[in-house]
């Protein structure tokens, strides 16, 4: 291959190299020592125990497991909370590290320190690649695979290409992460990433805050990359001091210059608009602006689109504003420690006023696991990652993807709205 | 004879496995997989049958039960344009050949086919074509059956 010519490394090279303790050439099928193993209440206990019991194991290492319940929380149906029982239960046999209740694996995870520059993390879930804004090659995989990890600590991988992304310029105000992740999806479609590594690159995504960066990585999944990586900086260790993640060297974690690239996808933040995807794929984006139907449900959650930075985003548009006739507002913060300070700052009480329903930290509509979901033929602006048909609700419902900007102002007029409308 | 079920481009996991049915088992949500791009499916698809997809067969979820639910109603082999990265790993985990074709040219839905997966090709139609092989590493977890026998070969055989 000529990339064993080529000395430069891509960052997840140089990941994918610690974790297995060998070059790691482009395209090259390894076995990777896996530092970290988050689950959660769907794809963890319930499906896992089966197996390691069928196997006759227990965990490799229960100090690198972490369990976090997510999907059927709060438990609002029969099933549901015999799972989370099952769960809970689990967690107290196995003494792992876990989060019941406290939010979204994707956000809980980073904000409760587990995560590190480096580390070669696997996850239960098809967001996983959320972590890759910490600098963590970070994917997701289903039960069975995940029970192979559990009880050997190691997963294969094929050494992917990188598909580099670069945002030169400044977003304007009332754009976000979210808009330029669904401009990438417009333009490079669901199958983009190949299932290869994804890298956000410049100026644009090293002015984004953490959280905002975590939406970049989020959404990798809906471009078929099999990660979303972005290169740890001071704004990351910040961030990781804060949640109490232990101190790491990240100096040679990025891509180095001159290191072979599968694509180079360049963009301009500076005149890029609000953006909204139709109904049943986030590659149908288009600006806001060229968007024409009603919405009756305006929904602010998922680790896509509701942790703290979101909220924060939704609230400055509906701050003394009425929801329009006949539209009703959902808000499921990410994060129990995101929707606290949103209340000590005033948001939730911002969402309460206008008339919003506020529903557990948890995936509600967006896993649509629960009884939360969306009728028939209702319009739903959602600030989650993904409208594929009736995964939210009804086969006939239909949602339309946006910012948690847009996602409020469209509450407001009651139709897709550009949301520097009301900045 | 196996038939073939022709599916387009971008089937995601919500089809394949409804959220709403996630709290039951296999059973439920086999009697509601894909019925919502072709609500007979479930109830006309035989074992041995099997489903062609487009381009990013398998996009969105990491649930396995997608996959899983094509197994729990016979299909025998799912081929396609290409493959979302963790549908295809839960694919094979689950013992289901996922196979990628060079060309869907040609390819009918409901007509008779027979993959042969040794060779690597499909062959419809009078015509046959060419099937890019399992990887060589995942051939064995594949050939036991899936990652849980095979992982049961490995602890048992384990000192």
């Amino acid at each position: 291959m000529r990339n064993g010519r080529n000395m430069k490394r891509t960052l997840a090279q140089k990941i994918i190299a610690r974790a297995t303790g060998a070059p790691a050439n482009i395209g090259d099928v390894v076995t990777a020592n896996v530092d970290l193993a988050m689950i959660h209440d769907s794809g963890g206990p319930r499906r896992v125990e089966p197996l390691l019991k069928e196997w006759g194991v227990g965990l490799w290492d229960t100090s690198k497991v972490v369990l976090i319940s997510d999907h059927f929380v709060p438990g609002d149906t029969d099933e549901g909370a015999r799972i989370l029982a099952l769960t809970r239960q689990w967690a107290r046999d196995k003494g792992v590290s876990f989060h019941d209740g406290k939010g979204i694996c994707h956000v809980v995870l980073p904000e409760q320190g587990h995560l590190t520059p480096g580390m070669f993390v696997v996850g239960g879930d098809s967001h996983s690649p959320t972590g890759g804004a910490f600098g963590c090659y970070m994917f997701g995989v289903g039960a069975t695979e995940m029970a192979g990890v559990l009880a050997t600590g190691e997963i294969w991988v094929k050494v992917p290409g990188t598909i580099l992304i670069e945002w030169s310029g400044r977003l304007n105000p009332g754009v976000v992460a979210k808009d330029m992740m669904l401009r990438v999806c417009g333009e490079i479609g669901m199958d983009g990433g190949q299932y290869q590594a994804i890298e956000y690159t410049g100026e644009a995504v090293s002015a984004l805050s953490m959280q905002e960066r975590m939406t970049m990585s989020n959404m990798a999944a809906e471009l078929g990359g099999q990660v979303g990586l972005i290169a740890p900086d001071e704004t990351t260790a910040a961030f990781l001091r804060d949640a109490g993640a232990p101190e790491t060297d990240w100096s040679d974690l990025q891509t180095d210059k001159g290191a072979d690239l599968l694509a180079h996808h360049r963009f301009d933040a500076s005149t890029l608009t609000p953006q909204v995807a139709a109904p049943h794929s986030p590659a149908n984006a288009m600006p806001a602006t060229e968007a024409s139907s009603g919405v009756d449900v305006a929904y602010i959650g998922a680790c896509t689109g509701a942790k703290y930075e979101d909220l924060a985003a939704a609230a400055t548009i509906l701050k003394g504003q009425k929801i329009a006739p006949g539209v009703s507002i959902a808000v499921a913060p990410s994060s129990a420690r995101d929707q606290q300070r949103a209340a000590d700052e005033g948001i939730m009480q911002i969402f309460e006023d206008a008339g919003a329903r506020i529903l557990p930290n948890a995936c509600g509509i967006c896993a649509g696991y629960g009884t939360d979901r969306l009728g028939a033929d209702v319009t739903c602006i959602s600030s989650t990652a993904r409208n594929f048909k009736g995964r939210m609700g009804d086969q006939t419902s239909k949602v339309w993807l946006a910012s948690p900007y847009t996602v409020a102002a469209s509450a407001i007029t009651g139709r897709i709205t550009d949301p520097r409308e009301f900045l | 004879m196996p038939r073939i079920f022709l599916f387009g481009d971008n089937i995601d996991t919500d089809q394949m496995a409804p959220g709403q049915h996630m709290k039951g088992g296999i059973e439920a949500l086999a009697a509601h997989c894909l019925e919502g791009v072709r609500p007979e499916f479930p109830a006309t698809v035989r074992p041995g049958d099997i489903v062609i997809g487009g381009k990013n067969f398998g996009v969105g979820s990491s649930r396995e039960q997608a996959a899983e639910a094509l197994k729990h109603l016979g299909v025998s082999c799912v081929i396609a344009a290409s493959f979302a990265g963790i549908f295809y790993r839960n694919a094979l985990n689950l013992g289901l050949p996922a196979m990628v074709a060079t060309t869907l040219d040609g390819v009918e839905d409901g007509a008779e086919a027979s993959v042969d997966q040794i060779a690597g090709t499909l062959t419809t139609n009078g015509r046959t074509i060419t099937l890019e092989p399992i990887p060589a590493n995942i051939a064995p977890m594949l050939a036991a059956g899936g990652l849980v026998p095979f992982l049961k070969q490995r602890f048992q055989s384990a000192p």
